[in-house]
């Protein structure tokens, strides 16, 4: 056997390079969408090309790797990300929050706040918050070069017009540093309120697409409304079943074929903590 | 209708080429608050073009365009597109003759209103659709369709939504290419009326094209009669219509049937 044909994280320096200078640009213009030349990856579009390409591009040999999908450690998506870094990167994992120096994502923001120094790296579909509105990507360019973002609105109002409130539940609107409008990627909007002032860096790889866009630390993000229908995240009128946790988002999980139900932390991790140190997380 | 002293618009020598083919040439007028003007001709000879050169949704091989806003008449080509977007959906008003073109089909009647109301700063749910039911209401349209999308409108309430949709901001001007083109005649009739009555009542200025000599004597006060590209032929409406002067216009009030 000859040595692995892949350098360090998979992807070869010159592309990383390339996918840097798109991050550094996105920094510099918060939530600006910067084409990048998006590579194929060793997996389908749609499992977090985007995502993959980012952390590839940032992460060291010394950093600590923890990839989550829906708030979740061990599903498919987050499992098979995280095998493919130890792999191709031979770097540390986790699935603590606290621990980790980057944090992939699809699509939840974890309930432990990120720290400063971390960065959070989001998989993203559909980059442009404009298309359901506008189809041709020359005219949604136009609009964000003109903050031409009244029409945006025009989601929210059918939504209160058909549901009585603003049904959006996730990739909810926001406007950025108070300039750009950004989709947050089909994050909860339980999780939009985590975005603002964050002192954490978050990245947003859309590898389909071929863009990349980021919030930098302590930026300012906002969702949109309406004056008489504020925005507001998802409330549970319940706790985890499991930890006990109230004031997180919950997954419902069917438990047998009758109809039986239990809701129970969306964020595994979270879950875990908290039951292994119940009073600590009381506390807390 | 008094027509004011100062002008509105004003276009000057307005002149299209589509590469090396002539769309239209050399045209002047002025149009003064509260004047309707008719461009009629058959097709093909350039209407729609001059509409959409006013307009400002096509660039001018040659000649200007001006415009008044806060008192001073303004050169429209040196508007930046901000600007441009802003007139647009503020003080001017579109009506395409296909409604498709001018509505968001599958958005509620309520939001296609409110569209104009949002983009220009209303971040206020009730009042958008207080307005919304206010503008449904003098077009006619019943408002327990507000939530309903205008895919399950017929031709005419369509059209009259886009009459709403352009009217809410209270547009000075409002550009119409055809508005009852495609509709059966009683709908037509109903339609004029409706559209002499809100000209009359805003006091809108408005410039209309159609191919329908009876539309044109119906809601303009002056005429433009064109042919391959240039204005032939100018003047009030019944003066034209009853007293053409030229050749092609005789023929062509001769070839309609009591206009």
């Amino acid at each position: 056997m000859s040595a692995p044909s892949y350098n360090f994280a998979y992807l070869d320096e010159q592309t990383k390079r390339m996918i840097r200078r798109a991050i550094l640009k996105a920094i510099a213009v918060p939530g600006y969408q910067v084409p990048f030349a998006s590579r194929e990856m060793p997996m389908p579009y749609g499992w977090g090309t985007g995502g993959v390409q980012i952390t590839a591009s940032i992460i060291g040999p010394k950093d600590v790797l923890k990839v989550i999908d829906q708030g979740s450690d061990d599903t498919t998506n987050a499992v098979s990300i995280r095998a493919f870094f130890a792999k191709v990167a031979s770097v540390a994992v986790t699935t603590r929050t606290r621990e980790a120096d980057i944090i992939q994502t699809r699509h939840r923001i974890p309930e432990t706040p990120l720290a400063e120094g971390q960065i959070i790296v989001f998989q993203v579909p559909i980059p442009e918050p404009l298309r359901f509105l506008e189809p041709r990507e020359t005219e949604t360019r136009l609009m964000h070069a003109l903050e031409d973002y009244g029409p945006m609105h025009i989601k929210l109002y059918e939504d209160i017009a058909r549901h009585g409130h603003i049904a959006t539940t996730y990739a909810y609107p926001v406007r950025v540093a108070g300039r750009y409008l950004m989709d947050p990627s089909p994050t909860p909007k339980f999780d939009n309120p985590k975005m603002h002032i964050s002192p954490a860096l978050q990245l947003f790889g859309a590898g389909r697409e071929k863009r990349i866009y980021a919030i930098p630390p302590n930026t300012e993000v906002v969702s949109l409304d309406f004056e008489d229908h504020p925005f507001e995240v998802q409330r549970f009128d319940r706790t985890c079943a499991l930890c006990g946790a109230a004031g997180v988002y919950l997954d419902e999980v069917l438990t047998d074929d009758k109809g039986a139900r239990m809701f129970v932390c969306s964020d595994t991790d979270h879950c875990e903590c908290r039951q292994a140190a119940p009073r600590l997380a009381e506390g807390a | 209708m008094t027509p004011r002293n100062t002008p509105l618009l004003v276009a000057q020598g307005v002149t299209k080429y589509y590469g090396e083919r002539l769309a239209c040439r050399d045209v002047s007028f002025a149009i003064h608050p509260g004047e309707v003007i008719a461009v009629v001709g058959e097709s093909g000879s350039g209407k729609t073009t001059l509409l959409a050169l006013l307009s400002q949704r096509l660039k001018l091989s040659a000649g200007s365009v001006s415009y008044r806003q806060n008192g001073d008449l303004r050169d429209l080509d040196g508007l930046t597109e901000a600007e441009r977007r802003r007139l647009q959906r503020t003080d001017w008003g579109f009506v395409h003759q296909d409604p498709r073109e001018g509505l968001r089909m599958n958005v509620s009647a309520g939001a296609n209103v409110g569209e104009r109301l949002m983009a220009t700063g209303w971040r206020h749910y009730g009042r958008i659709r207080n307005a919304a039911r206010e503008w449904l209401t003098r077009v006619e349209i019943d408002e327990t369709r507000i939530d309903d999308a205008p895919l399950s409108f017929s031709g005419g309430m369509r059209q009259r939504l886009q009459m709403a949709k352009n009217l809410v901001t209270h547009p000075r001007l409002v550009f119409m290419d055809e508005p009852t083109g495609g509709l059966d005649v009683s709908v037509q009739a109903r339609l004029l009326d409706l559209i002499r009555a809100l000209v009359a009542d805003l006091g809108l200025a408005a410039i209309i094209v159609t191919h329908d000599l009876a539309v044109a004597r119906l809601l303009s006060h002056r005429i433009l009669v064109m042919k391959n590209g240039e204005v032939i032929e100018a003047g009030l409406t019944d003066r034209v219509l009853d007293d053409p002067r030229e050749a092609y216009t005789q023929l062509l009030v001769s070839s309609v049937l009591a206009a």
